[in-house]
């Protein structure tokens, strides 16, 4: 690559080699080469994070809009991280400072997003699908920060760089999810990371809150679904706990938070059934006391602060992937 | 205009057969103009060989009232398309609560009675309606679906909805309703015909309430017997079309996938998977499924360049119809004669039609592509959208007359 002398270099970024992608929508049509090539740029981009001057040049003159039509800090502080990282500019349209909850149309707000021309469009919305739409209308790169059930692509991508991290090479681990998949982009693209990576996973949680076509014969590849948690864990590797939106009780989901947090929550008994050392993990914002202890969350198998560190690296290796090699 | 002779059609290899019956299409006047006006949905009809076609009254205002019957029969009679036939609403306002004056929108003109769309859950009064509409002699065409079961769904629900995140409708939420409704028909010897039918267990409950000596009938509607929930992840081969599993990265260039979440795919009952499918051809095949009706149901942008979740369910069917079924025949899913029953003598029976002097001639070879600016229907709503299809009706003559030429008209 192009080096600008008069930066601090960038730490060898692995090259964009195999890097076809105009976007980041989904991980499900990845291959394993191209889930690899974002964890070794991860690897590069935390080195930068590491220095006392965290910020590398490649994105210099380019703008990175962070569409948020639903609520969130986390991620959001997360991209707006990576992005000045790399030297980007950027601008925030969220969901109240915009016109999305005046009524406006996605429609409308793509074509304003357009016609302000910006590089990269980041954005989190509570429909599956809409950044597909997105995708489809925009001559920019757009990378799916989480749309409604379908897909979190960089959560995906972050747990496995954490996991790798911990466990080393993936084939052969397995690793339980347990909590609301049928709600949980996080399910999904973690299914959707680990697995081409070589893990298998034990899905784990109520019949209710898990899709029916994966409770049959008709789940994904390296998917099981084992509804008893004890046994899920049994030997497990590593415990992914999803969050329980509190309204699933309301809905007649579940019949109460309480038996819930009996029956499918992270305590540390529970932990203890995995592999010795065996790792928890979590996305965030976590409701302690249902579906993980406290003690569990801030124990000692918890990397639930190296996915949130993590999640930084990972979105500056796909921001630079995108938008930030010299073309 | 003088109609060439049928054997003139004949000796240039074009099929002549009478003109198609549709008991369910929608043409959203009054009330949705911008999705489609009885004039451009009666022409887009004749086009796709649908000399006769039955209007579904969820308009706004529904079709409730005499009044509003007589003003649709006025407004068809100079539409200058198919001819259009009034279906009014069972219920006052489509609301579900109380009888329309079922006997008065009959003697008005209207030829059946359906709630489509809002199936009418009270269970008592909906086997109210079915014995109330019997002195009428109009059947009651009804849209089985449990709605509390459907509940927010906007697909299939399988494996397809669990991976894409949407909200599924589980088969069961029309099997429920069919069976209710089955029960209903044998309690009170109403005509009931069952519309669009999509799965496997619904047509497999038609058929054993019929061996029984039940007398119900049912259609189904072209695209779900060529399209899967496989449409929805960006999938465009037919249902007999050679599976593709990886969807999204075989890259054919005749049948390219898209980008999931089409909201032209979005369609209720929901595009269901190739096992219903085929359960669907079998029920057309020996009998259980009576006819083929299309839902046309076209929508205008605004309610489709949307979020999937919130976009409207149709598909704008018409002027597709034909191709698709003609598909389906080639590879020998159903015999022509039986297709062609299905789409003329039986629906003509069901609704109790005289005899007309309407019949169109078909060229099944030609081929064409789908192109939105190139339908006569309002509604580009249709996931078959670039796809070449063979098949076209190239005559159309209603009562003797020359009503749709496709040499004459501009394409």
């Amino acid at each position: 690559m192009t080096v600008r002398t008069s930066e601090p270099l960038m730490p060898a970024p692995v090259a964009a080699r195999r890097w076809q992608r105009r976007h980041v929508l989904s991980t499900e049509d990845w291959s394993r080469d191209e889930i690899e090539l974002v964890l070794e740029n991860t690897i590069a981009m935390a080195e930068v994070l590491s220095r006392p001057v965290r910020r590398a040049p490649p994105l210099r003159g380019r703008t990175v809009v962070l569409f948020f039509a639903e609520a969130s800090t986390r991620t959001r502080v997360s991209f707006e991280l990576a992005a000045k990282a790399l030297s980007a500019d950027v601008v925030n349209i969220s969901a109240s400072g915009s016109s999305v909850e005046k009524g406006e149309t996605l429609l409308d707000t793509v074509r304003t997003l357009e016609a302000l021309g910006g590089d990269v469009i980041v954005m989190r919305h509570g429909a599956s699908g809409a950044p597909y739409f997105v995708a489809d209308r925009t001559s920019a790169a757009v990378i799916n920060a989480g749309d409604g059930w379908h897909s979190h692509p960089t959560q995906g991508l972050l747990d496995a760089y954490t996991l790798r991290a911990a466990l080393g090479d993936l084939a052969g681990k397995r690793i339980v999810i347990v909590g609301d998949v049928l709600h949980s982009r996080v399910a999904r693209s973690d299914i959707h990371t680990l697995v081409p990576l070589g893990a298998s996973i034990t899905l784990s949680g109520p019949a209710t809150l898990i899709p029916s076509a994966w409770r049959s014969d008709l789940l994904p590849a390296g998917v099981t679904y084992e509804p008893d948690l004890d046994r899920a864990l049994d030997g497990a590797d590593a415990v992914i706990a999803l969050r329980l939106q509190r309204e699933r009780a309301e809905t007649g989901l579940l019949p109460s938070l309480r038996e819930y947090a009996r029956t499918w929550g992270l305590s540390e008994a529970r932990v203890a059934l995995m592999r010795p050392a065996a790792p928890v993990m979590h996305p965030g914002p976590m409701n302690e006391g249902i579906e993980i202890e406290a003690a569990v969350a801030h124990g000692p198998r918890s990397l639930i602060e190296a996915q949130v560190t993590n999640g930084v690296a990972v979105r500056m290796a796909l921001l630079y992937l995108l938008a930030g090699q010299p073309s | 205009m003088a109609a060439p002779t049928r054997a003139e059609l004949e000796h240039r290899g074009l099929l002549v057969v009478p003109g198609f019956v549709d008991l369910h299409a929608h043409l959203r006047e009054p009330g949705f103009e911008d999705s489609e006006t009885i004039e451009t949905g009666a022409r887009a009809a004749l086009r796709g060989g649908f000399t006769t076609i039955c209007a579904m009254p969820n308009t706004e205002p529904p079709i409730d009232s005499a009044g509003l019957i007589a003003e649709l029969i006025q407004k068809a009679a100079q539409a200058g398309g198919a001819r259009v036939l009034p279906i009014a609403c069972i219920t006052r306002g489509r609301r579900g609560t109380e009888l329309a004056d079922l006997v008065e929108l009959a003697r008005a003109g209207a030829v059946a009675f359906s709630d489509d769309g809002s199936p009418v859950s009270d269970t008592r009064l909906f086997r109210n309606a079915l014995e109330y509409a019997r002195a009428t002699g109009r059947i009651v065409i009804e849209h089985a679906q449990d709605m509390a079961l459907s509940g927010k769904g906007v697909m299939h629900e399988g494996a397809i909805s669990a991976d894409l995140g949407l909200a599924g409708m589980p088969p069961a939420a029309e099997e429920a309703a069919v069976a209710r409704d089955l029960s209903l028909a044998r309690l009170s010897g109403a005509r009931l015909h069952l519309t669009h039918l999509s799965t496997r267990g619904a047509v497999e409950a038609v058929r054993q309430a019929k061996a029984g000596g039940l007398t119900v009938t049912a259609d189904v509607t072209p695209h779900h017997l060529a399209l899967t929930d496989e449409w929805v992840a960006g999938s465009r081969r037919f249902a007999w079309e050679e599976p593709d599993l990886d969807v999204r990265s075989s890259g054919g260039a005749a049948l390219q996938p898209r980008h999931p979440y089409d909201t032209n795919t979005k369609v209720n009952p929901p595009l269901r998977t190739r096992d219903d499918v085929e359960a669907c051809w079998a029920g057309l095949r020996d009998g259980t499924i009576d006819c083929i009706a299309t839902d046309h149901a076209p929508h205008s942008s605004i309610r489709k360049d949307v979020e999937y979740q919130d976009a409207a369910f149709g598909i704008s069917a018409f002027e597709t119809a034909l191709p698709l079924l003609l598909a389906g025949v080639r590879v020998g899913l159903a015999p022509l004669e039986t297709v062609l029953r299905a789409l003329t003598d039986t629906p003509r029976r069901i609704l109790g039609l005289p005899d007309q002097d309407d019949w169109i001639a078909i060229d099944r070879d030609a081929e064409w592509t789908v192109d939105a600016r190139s339908l006569l229907s309002k509604g580009k709503n249709t996931p078959l959208l670039g796809r070449r299809l063979a098949g076209r009706v190239v005559l159309a003559v209603i009562d003797g007359k020359v009503r749709y030429d496709a040499d004459a008209s501009a394409l």
